[in-house]
């Protein structure tokens, strides 16, 4: 709030709160006890895309654990594009609304965490305040502290984690590319049977990067702000991998796929024959729910693929923070992270580090035997590093610039 | 028919209709002074256009705004003009019998009795009774012939125990033998009952059958 | 109390739609404090106007508007001409009004899955006729110029011109002109497009300027099945507005304020379109010809609209074939295996989304149609005639909602106005009342004022008649308007979901939230249910007179 508006704004605040109901004052997220007894009886709504079943089923159990083990209600409010949140938040700040804020938890990460901090839109910090933050063991794994290379600096706490893996229908296809130049070549062979969702979807954006980060000789600059590099010379391998590309995609290029679901749903349509996710278990689900044919097989490309880590965070106009923390909390904790990551449930890897835990605690993540679409668990130890946001929009729009009008 | 419903209660009132004039745009379309006696039937007469219609919305308190008028109505010692069309007491009879099609028989006469009258079924039963149509109190008024529809219609309205009744080329949509069957069946009630009536026709034959005083309009 | 009651019907609708805009009017030209917008500049226009394509996009939203308005109105005109009340006749016509009970989003996803490379229609004719194996890589829904976007358009088009079309033709007295017409030697079709049509065509044009307003604008379809490189305006709109870069806010409210422009000038444009079509019909209309063409309209007329039908109806039937499919393989005309798995697990989630719609519906619906009946009184017992003001009704239906909502979204936060229930019931009152005044205004007025008038001699006060007499005899035109509002409101995904901060969630958010997982086979579920309630409505509302008239012939028509 820039400072010469101060008076006029307090003075109004003043008169206001003499009418209106408890002063809202931020919880303390050193005080634990203090957080779970003003959470008691409060109800958080959340807002997480709401797109995918087994998600919203995840975050059902989620509802009914919380109610159960610390009073609090958890309301799913399902977005279609976590961006209307954080548009949401902004009109709430552009109306004044600066403490009774309709959402309380959303799920994010990348560039629309880094936009909202930016405009000073989250509370915090918070994440290393929650007991369970430690299981993460963020020393050894920087990741859960960083978003898009940006550090979260407990703004956010993490909640799973994500990385692109590819799938294809192994009755069909014998040997799927293995890295990105592969790729065009079987593009070339098996034109109009590829694609990738249309940019500015997130999935998308993400493919991008992947070819970006595989092709430019100049990775380390990726990894700053977009504005410290010569964005022509570093994608321009990019844009002639995209003008060769292109031909050969589905609908030549013409029309891309609208998400990254969509891509699952051309797969089952027969449209296409290789396909990619951001959930390394999609594939085995989508078997499992009859998309998908019991032949589909997952892999990573061989030099790794881009993953990351997605996380909540709390709008500073919540009022009902406290709830949140708690929220945010048992997200962290074994017995939900262990939940998620099973693949009856929704098949979220865990954000923990599973090492550490006590040998009882561990046993709950193990899984039964491994479903066959699914990709092997040591598949993703090659996790390449998300590039700074600002790629991202920078990306987006150079894609659009080239390629938005056919 | 030993206690016909509508005997004269108490003596009728005449119907006063004190200089009136009706125009539209400024002009006069006519222009009335009569007094209706008690069981008195007075027939006004022109060609259509001539305002006739007209004349009875003044009377009975539907008429348009674009319409302007002066004159009292007066039955006996009360000033109609005042009051709004359900407490005028002027009972209208039209040439459809608009019969409410989403209330039985018995229903629409029931529709034309005081909320505080005693006896509902009986008095319904016996004003059917009274026009030969003893019995149809559930039937569809949809399913009755149009000589029977105009007989309900004209116990509905005797039924709602009017202080004048206003009649609106009643017969000019029946054929000629149930026309004259009506005429008598009206008119002879509307004796009985003691009350001013005014109808309005271009036919001379309605005005032969009513037997009163003529006016001829237009 | 009921003169107030046109005030109040207008004030609700103008205030919101005026505010709405005012708060996107602002920003368009750079004011918006809380982003550092203090001062007024240009700027968000110059951004716009460097987006690629956005005279695409343009183009595309204003022929769509025109092209799918001016087909749908063919259709229900030419099917009217050459519709002579046959077995045939009667059975589309009752085809079609529950069409229109059908959420547009509903009809576009089953009308994609129709027509896609790997839809319905290709696997019945694959590999038996076509060879196809895999389906054809061929760029058919999403296509540039929007033809299939139109083409859905106007599959939803057609059942609102048809029963706004029936709802007016009874006061033209059609059968006496139409007998006039043929006895001077006139064949039925051209007689009917000579004599009734003209009188016919005032009556509906606010219905066909609402479409117009409707097709220029729309969000949903177009999500679905409008072009993509570039999208339409109004899903460029969206995204802007949605944009995590905050900045693009400004942008997205100068391409709002745009698309109020594209809007306002396809109707400028369909009114010299009209202009021209009188002058050129002027001679048509005397010239004596009686016969030329009559067979090629009568058959045109009632393929077009059994076809355009019959469409709708396999879309749904294809929703409704996913929502049970096991694995489906191209190019399978019947999936492998049928489940009840979807529904199974989409069961539970079904229950709050339910409640709300319905609580939300029958609210805004019982509203909006109190407050219609008090303005038809008010006017019935004033004695005047319709007011010009009453065209203001019409305000939410020709100003696009993504042009006002996220403008009025901001005005009720400065407001302090936030209970999110209230706020979308009054949304959705904004969309729910114009049609509902649509639906009932022209046979409220029709009804026989002698009616009353009996009614009255009897001694029945003007209340009395009101609720004893006028309402039981409108009963079926009541009820067809209460289902209409009931549809529309139960279609609106913008306001519930805008207004309601997605804390409302009804069948529609629940649908929308999950057609962006692409999962085909809960889409159908969902699209199903979404469809299924506008259509319950629309039984009880043809089925109720009919129950209740069951002895009453008079009324049963």
């Amino acid at each position: 709030m820039p400072i010469q508006h101060l008076p006029l704004r307090l003075t109004l605040a003043t008169a206001m709160l003499a009418l209106a109901l408890p002063t809202m004052a931020n919880p303390a997220p050193d005080d634990w006890q203090g957080v779970l007894a003003e959470a008691e009886g409060q109800t958080v709504y959340w807002n997480a895309w709401g797109g995918d079943t087994r998600t919203n089923r995840y975050i059902d159990w989620v509802a009914e654990q919380l109610q159960a083990q610390y009073g609090v209600e958890v309301e799913h409010v399902k977005l279609d594009d976590t961006g209307s949140a954080v548009a949401r938040v902004l009109a709430e700040k552009q109306a004044g609304n600066h403490d009774e804020g309709s959402i309380d938890l959303i799920w994010i990460n990348g560039e629309n965490f880094a936009a909202m901090r930016e405009n000073d839109l989250l509370f915090g910090p918070f994440a290393e305040a929650l007991p369970n933050f430690a299981l993460t063991n963020p020393d050894e794994n920087p990741e859960v502290v960083t978003d898009f290379t940006l550090p979260t600096e407990g703004y956010e706490s993490p909640w799973g984690k994500a990385q692109i893996t590819f799938y294809y229908d192994s009755a069909q296809t014998e040997t799927p590319p293995q890295d990105i130049q592969a790729l065009l070549e079987w593009a070339q062979a098996n034109p109009g049977q590829f694609s990738y969702p249309r940019i500015p979807d997130f999935t998308g954006s993400t493919f991008l990067k992947q070819a970006l980060i595989e092709l430019t000789e100049q990775d380390e600059a990726l990894y700053q702000p977009v504005s410290e590099s010569d964005f022509e010379a570093v994608t321009e391998p990019l844009w002639a991998y995209l003008d060769a590309l292109h031909p050969h995609l589905w609908r030549s290029g013409r029309a891309f796929p609208d998400s990254g679901p969509n891509l699952r749903t051309l797969m089952s349509d027969g449209e296409l024959s290789l396909a990619f996710s951001f959930y390394p278990t999609d594939a085995a689900v989508a078997v499992m729910e009859y998309e998908l044919p019991d032949s589909v097989r997952s892999y990573v490309l061989e030099g790794g693929t881009l993953g990351n880590v997605h996380f909540v965070a709390i709008p500073y106009n919540s009022p009902h923070k406290a709830g949140a923390m708690v929220l945010a909390n048992f997200l962290l904790s074994p017995e939900a992270q262990a939940q998620k990551q099973s693949l009856a449930m929704w098949g979220d890897r865990s954000v923990l580090d599973i090492d550490q835990l006590d040998a009882e605690t561990q046993a709950l993540f193990e899984q039964g035997d491994r479903h066959p679409s699914e990709l092997p668990a040591d598949a993703l130890s090659n996790t390449l590093p998300e590039p700074h946001p600002s790629w991202m929009t920078a990306l987006q729009d150079a894609w659009l610039e080239r390629y938005g009008v056919n | 028919m030993t206690t016909s419903l509508c005997a004269p209660l108490s003596l009728g009132q005449t119907l006063r209709l004190e200089h009136i004039s009706i125009a539209l745009a400024g002009r006069e379309l006519l222009a009335v002074d009569a007094a209706i006696a008690a069981g008195e039937v007075l027939t006004v007469m022109g060609p259509s256009g001539s305002g006739k219609s007209t004349l009875l919305a003044y009377i009975a308190g539907f008429l348009d705004r674009e319409f302007t008028a002066s004159g009292g109505v007066w039955l006996g010692e009360r000033d109609l003009l005042g009051l709004p069309a359900e407490k005028r007491g002027i009972g209208l009879l039209f040439q459809d019998p608009l019969l409410f099609p989403h209330l039985s028989v018995g229903g629409n006469l029931r529709f034309g009795l005081p909320r505080s009258s005693k006896e509902k079924h009986q008095q319904v039963s016996q004003a059917l009774e009274q026009v030969g149509l003893a019995g149809l109190e559930s039937r569809d008024p949809a399913t009755l012939s149009g000589g029977q529809q105009s007989r309900v219609a004209l116990m509905r309205l005797l039924l709602s125990k009017p202080k004048a009744v206003l009649l609106d080329e009643p017969f000019s949509k029946l054929d000629t033998a149930l026309r004259q069957e009506m005429r008598a069946l009206v008119f002879s009630q509307l004796r009985e009952a003691g009350l001013p009536a005014l109808l309005v026709t271009h036919d001379h034959a309605d005005a032969k059958a009513a037997g009163g005083p003529v006016i001829e309009l237009g | 109390m009921l003169r107030l009651a046109p005030v109040l019907i207008i004030g609700l609708l103008v205030l919101p739609v005026g505010s709405g805009l005012l708060m996107v009017l602002l920003p368009a030209f750079g004011y918006l404090p809380a982003l550092g917008g203090y001062g007024f500049s240009l700027a968000p226009w110059q951004m716009l106007f460097a987006q690629p394509g956005l005279g695409r996009s343009v183009a595309v939203s204003f022929a769509s508007g025109l092209v799918s308005a001016a087909l749908a109105l063919a259709i229900v005109v030419l099917f009217l001409a050459a519709s002579r009340g046959t077995w045939l006749d009667r059975s589309i016509r009752r085809l079609v009004s529950p069409l229109l009970a059908i959420p547009h989003a509903a009809i576009a996803f089953g009308f994609a899955f129709l027509i896609a490379p790997s839809g319905l229609m290709a696997r019945l004719i694959s590999p038996s006729l076509t060879g196809w194996e895999r389906p054809p890589d061929a760029l058919i829904i999403n296509d540039p110029w929007g033809l299939s976007l139109m083409a859905g358009l106007v599959l939803k088009e057609v059942p609102f011109l048809l029963l706004m079309s029936l709802a007016a033709l009874p006061q033209l007295a059609p059968e006496k002109r139409l007998m006039l017409a043929r006895s001077l030697g006139y064949s039925p079709t051209i007689g009917w497009l000579k004599t009734v049509l003209p009188s016919l065509y005032p009556l509906i044009r606010l219905p066909v300027y609402a479409v117009i307003a409707y097709a220029t604008s729309v969000v949903d379809m177009a999500l679905i099945l409008g072009p993509t490189l570039p999208p339409t305006l109004s899903v460029s709109i969206l995204s802007w507005f949605n944009d995590p870069d905050i900045s693009h806010r400004f942008m997205a409210s100068a391409a709002a304020v745009l698309q109020l422009g594209v809007t306002i000038a396809a109707l400028l444009f369909w009114w010299l379109l009209e202009q021209l079509t009188r002058i050129l019909t002027r001679r048509w209309l005397t010239n004596g010809s009686r016969q030329g063409g009559e067979i090629a309209l009568r058959v045109v007329g009632r393929s077009a609209l059994l076809f355009s039908s019959i469409t709708a109806l396999a879309a749904l039937a294809g929703l409704g074939l996913f929502s049970l499919a096991g694995f489906w393989r191209f190019p399978e005309v019947l999936p492998q295996m049928l489940t009840l798995d979807h529904w199974q697990r989409s069961g539970p989630m079904l229950v709050t989304p339910l409640i709300n719609t319905a609580l939300i519906g029958l609210i805004s619906t019982a509203l909006a149609t109190a407050l219609v009946l008090a303005t038809l009184e008010n006017e019935h017992r004033q004695h005047i005639q319709p007011k010009r003001a009453l065209w203001l009704l019409y305000l939410p239906l020709l100003v696009p909602q993504i042009a006002f909502l996220f403008g009025l979204i901001v005005a009720a936060e400065s407001l302090g106005i936030r209970p999110p229930l209230g706020l979308v019931i009054a949304g959705h009152l904004l969309f729910v009342l114009p049609y509902v005044y649509l639906s009932l205004a022209e046979t409220y007025r029709r009804l026989d004022p002698r009616w009353l008038k009996v009614a009255r001699s009897l001694g029945v006060s003007r209340s009395a008649a009101f609720w004893r007499v006028r309402l039981p005899l409108l009963i079926a035109p009541l009820l067809t308007a209460f289902a209409v509002g009931l549809a529309v409101s139960i279609g609106q995904y913008l306001p519930t979901q805008l207004l309601g901060a997605g804390r409302v969630t009804t069948v529609t958010t629940e649908a929308v939230a999950l057609a962006s997982g692409s999962n085909r086979r809960l889409i159908g579920v969902w699209a199903l249910v979404q469809a299924g309630l506008p259509l319950i409505g629309f039984i009880l509302a043809l089925g109720v007179p009919r129950l209740l008239a069951t002895h009453r012939r008079d009324l049963a028509t």
